[in-house]
C-alpha cells in the first residue's frame, strides 16, 4: 500500500463485476448492485461488508467454522488492489493488523475460538498502542481445541480479558446474516472513531448459514488518521505506534486517558434490541444466534400466557446497562439464555443488583438450545414465581442435567 | 401455502444436498418471503451424512435448525434412519428408493418412494437425483409457483456451467412428473 492510500475507500468506479458470482456452490454471489437482495453465508456476506467499508487489508488463518471470511477475501480482496494473506500463525496474523492499523489502514483479521486465543497478545498491543482494527469470532465450542459447532463460550473473553492489561474493546453481536454485514461495517467506523480494536463476536451458526441480505453501499471517504505512522518526510512531526511505558505515571497517565474513552463510550455507545419487553413480566436476555431462538420462546410463552419479552444486547461491551436498568422497573424476573454455562448472565446480575430473579438457561459445547427448552425454562421460572412449583431453581441449564 | 415451511435435506457428501437446499432458499428469495439455509459443516461430510435446513416463512426466522420438518428429503439410509422420527406428524418423508432399502414404519406421515437415482441415471442426468427429489417437493407442497424455481435455478448454475441448466430443468420435471 502506499503511504497516501489509506485515507481513500476503494474507488467505487473500479469495482466493475468484482467476484462474478460463483452460484454453483454455497460460495454466494459477490454482489455489488447496492440494495439487491441476494443469499450469503454469513462469513461472506462479513468479508464482503469489511470491503465495502474500506478494509484493504485482510491476514487470516484457516479454522473452521470460520474459513469461509478468509477464502472470500483471498478472491476479493487483490480485485480491490487490497492485501490478502494467509499468515503463517493467528499470532503473526494479528501483528500483520497491528502494522496494517498502524499505518492507516483499515485491517482485519477472523479466526474461530482457539484462534482468537492465539490473538490475545497482538489485541493487547493494539489497545495499548490505541490503535483500531476489526477481529472476527465465529465461535465453537470450547475450552481447548473444543469442537467445531456453534457456541458463545468466549463471552468472558470478548468482554472482560482478552489480553492482559487494563483495556477493553468494543463488542459487537450480530443476530442475523444482515447484522453480520451491518456490524462489521460499524465495527470499523467505531474502531476509527475511538481508536480501539473492535470485536464482531458471531457463532458457527451465522456464519455457516444464508440468508437475505442488501450489503451496505461502499464507504465514502475514511476518516483522517493524523497519527498514522505512514511516513512523514520530514514534514511533519513523527508518529509512533508504541504500548511500552516504563516510566509508571507515563503508562498510568496513558491508561486513565484510555479510560475517559471508555466512559465515553459507555455513555453513548450502548446497543440494544427490545422485543415485546414494555408489558413483560419474564424478561429474557439472549444475543447473537441465542437471541433468535429466545426470540422464538417468547413468541410460543406468549400464545400460553406468559408475558415474557427479549432483550438483545448488540453490543456486548459496552454492555446495554441501561436498557436492563429500565427493565427492572417494569420485570419480574430475567432469564439469561446463552450457548455457554452461564457468562453473559453475571453482567445481567451486576445491573439487576439483586434486585429481581436473574435465571440461566444454556447448551454448551456445540449444543444449539431449542426454543422448546428455551420455553420450559420460562414456564419454569413463571412457575416459580407464583409459587406452584417451589422447585423451580434460579438456575436451568439444559444439557448438563 | 402454509405460513412456515421447514425443510430438512439429508444423505451423503456429494449428493447435491446444499445444492438442492439452495434452490428452495433462492425461490423463496424470490418470493420475497423470509428464508434461512443451514448447512451441516464439520467430519461427518467427508463420507457420512451431510445435510442441510430451509426454512421458508413469512415471519423473521427464529432458529433456522429445522428440527422439526415438515418435509424431510433422504437420499440415504443413515439419513432416513436419524431423521424420519423427527418429522411432524402429517408431515411429508420423500426418499431416494434406490439408496433406501428399509423404511421405517410411520402411519402418520405420508412417505414418498421415488427411485430418484434410477430415473436421473435413466434419463442422461446422471449426478441429478437431488434435482429429481426436489421436483417432488415442489410438487407435494407447491412452496412455490414453478416459474420461480426455474428462475432460482438459472440464478444458481453459474455462467460458466450454463450447459447444465437443461438438464437440471429436465430433472426438475422429471420429479414432478413422477
Amino acid at each position: 500500500m502506499t503511504p497516501d492510500t489509506p485515507n481513500t475507500a476503494g474507488t467505487p468506479d473500479t469495482a466493475g463485476t468484482p467476484g462474478t458470482p460463483n452460484t454453483a456452490g454455497a460460495a454466494g454471489a459477490a454482489p455489488d448492485t447496492a440494495g439487491e437482495k441476494v443469499l450469503m453465508k454469513g462469513n461472506e456476506a462479513i468479508a464482503e461488508a469489511a470491503i465495502r467499508a474500506g478494509c484493504r487489508c485482510f491476514f487470516g488463518y484457516p479454522i473452521t467454522p470460520q474459513t469461509e471470511v478468509a477464502a472470500y477475501m483471498s478472491k476479493r480482496m487483490p480485485k480491490e488492489g487490497g492485501t490478502y494473506l494467509q499468515a503463517e500463525s493467528e499470532v503473526a496474523a494479528i501483528n500483520m493488523v497491528y502494522g496494517a492499523a498502524s499505518a492507516g489502514v483499515r485491517a482485519m483479521t477472523s479466526s474461530s475460538s482457539p484462534g482468537v486465543s492465539l490473538k490475545s497478545e497482538g489485541i493487547s498491543y493494539m489497545a495499548g498502542s490505541d490503535l483500531p482494527g476489526v477481529i472476527v469470532n465465529i465461535q465453537r465450542g470450547g475450552p481447548g481445541l473444543g469442537g467445531i459447532q456453534p457456541s458463545q463460550a468466549d463471552y468472558w473473553q470478548a468482554t472482560k480479558a482478552i489480553g492482559h492489561g487494563d483495556f477493553h474493546m468494543i463488542v459487537l453481536a450480530p443476530s442475523t446474516v444482515q447484522e453480520m454485514a451491518d456490524s462489521v461495517f460499524d465495527a470499523f467506523d467505531l474502531a476509527d472513531k475511538y481508536r480501539t480494536p473492535v470485536m464482531v463476536l458471531a457463532d458457527g451458526m451465522l456464519g455457516q448459514m444464508m440468508e437475505p441480505v442488501v450489503m451496505p453501499g461502499r464507504i465514502a471517504e475514511l476518516p483522517d488518521k493524523p497519527w498514522a505512522t505512514n511516513g512523514h518526510k520530514g514534514k511533519r512531526e513523527r508518529t509512533v505506534a508504541n504500548s511500552l511505558y516504563l516510566v509508571p505515571e507515563e503508562l498510568e497517565r496513558r491508561n486513565v486517558e484510555r479510560f475517559d474513552r471508555y466512559n465515553a463510550i459507555r455513555a453513548t455507545e450502548q446497543r440494544v434490541e427490545q422485543y415485546l419487553v414494555e408489558d413483560a413480566e419474564i424478561v429474557l436476555v439472549a444475543f447473537g444466534a441465542c437471541a433468535r431462538i429466545a426470540r422464538s420462546a417468547v413468541g410460543k410463552a406468549r400464545e400460553k400466557g406468559i408475558k415474557a419479552g427479549l432483550i438483545r444486547p448488540v453490543t456486548l461491551w459496552p454492555f446495554p446497562a441501561d436498557a436492563i436498568d429500565a427493565a427492572v422497573r417494569s420485570a419480574t424476573a430475567f432469564l439469561t439464555v446463552e450457548m455457554n454455562m452461564g457468562q453473559m448472565v453475571e453482567d445481567v446480575r451486576l445491573v439487576v443488583d439483586g434486585r429481581r430473579t436473574v435465571g440461566f438457561f444454556g447448551r454448551t459445547g456445540g449444543v444449539i438450545p431449542t426454543p422448546a427448552e428455551v420455553l420450559d425454562a420460562i414456564e419454569r421460572m413463571d412457575r416459580g414465581m407464583s409459587g406452584d412449583d417451589c422447585s423451580a431453581e434460579p438456575e436451568h441449564m439444559g444439557g448438563a442435567r | 401455502m402454509a405460513d412456515q415451511l421447514n425443510v430438512l435435506l439429508a444423505g451423503f457428501g456429494g449428493q447435491g444436498i446444499l445444492f438442492a437446499g439452495k434452490l428452495i432458499a433462492e425461490a423463496g428469495l424470490i418470493d420475497g418471503r423470509e428464508i434461512s439455509w443451514l448447512p451441516s459443516y464439520g467430519p461427518e461430510m467427508r463420507g457420512g451424512t451431510a445435510n442441510c435446513s430451509v426454512c421458508l416463512s413469512d415471519e423473521p426466522i427464529g432458529s433456522p435448525l429445522v428440527l422439526e420438518p415438515d418435509v424431510l428429503v433422504a437420499m440415504n439410509q443413515p439419513s432416513l434412519d436419524k431423521f424420519i422420527g423427527q418429522v411432524v406428524p402429517g408431515g411429508t418423508v420423500i426418499l431416494d428408493s434406490v439408496m433406501i432399502a428399509t423404511v421405517p414404519e410411520r402411519d402418520d406421515v405420508t412417505i414418498i418412494e421415488l427411485p430418484a437415482t434410477r430415473l436421473a441415471e435413466d434419463a442422461g442426468l446422471k449426478g441429478l437425483a437431488n434435482v429429481v427429489l426436489l421436483g417432488r417437493v415442489l410438487k407435494e407442497t407447491g412452496f412455490c409457483a414453478a416459474e420461480t424455481l426455474d428462475k432460482a435455478l438459472q440464478k444458481s448454475v453459474s455462467p460458466k456451467r450454463q450447459h447444465l441448466l437443461e438438464p437440471n430443468r429436465k430433472a426438475l420435471s422429471l420429479g414432478a412428473g413422477g
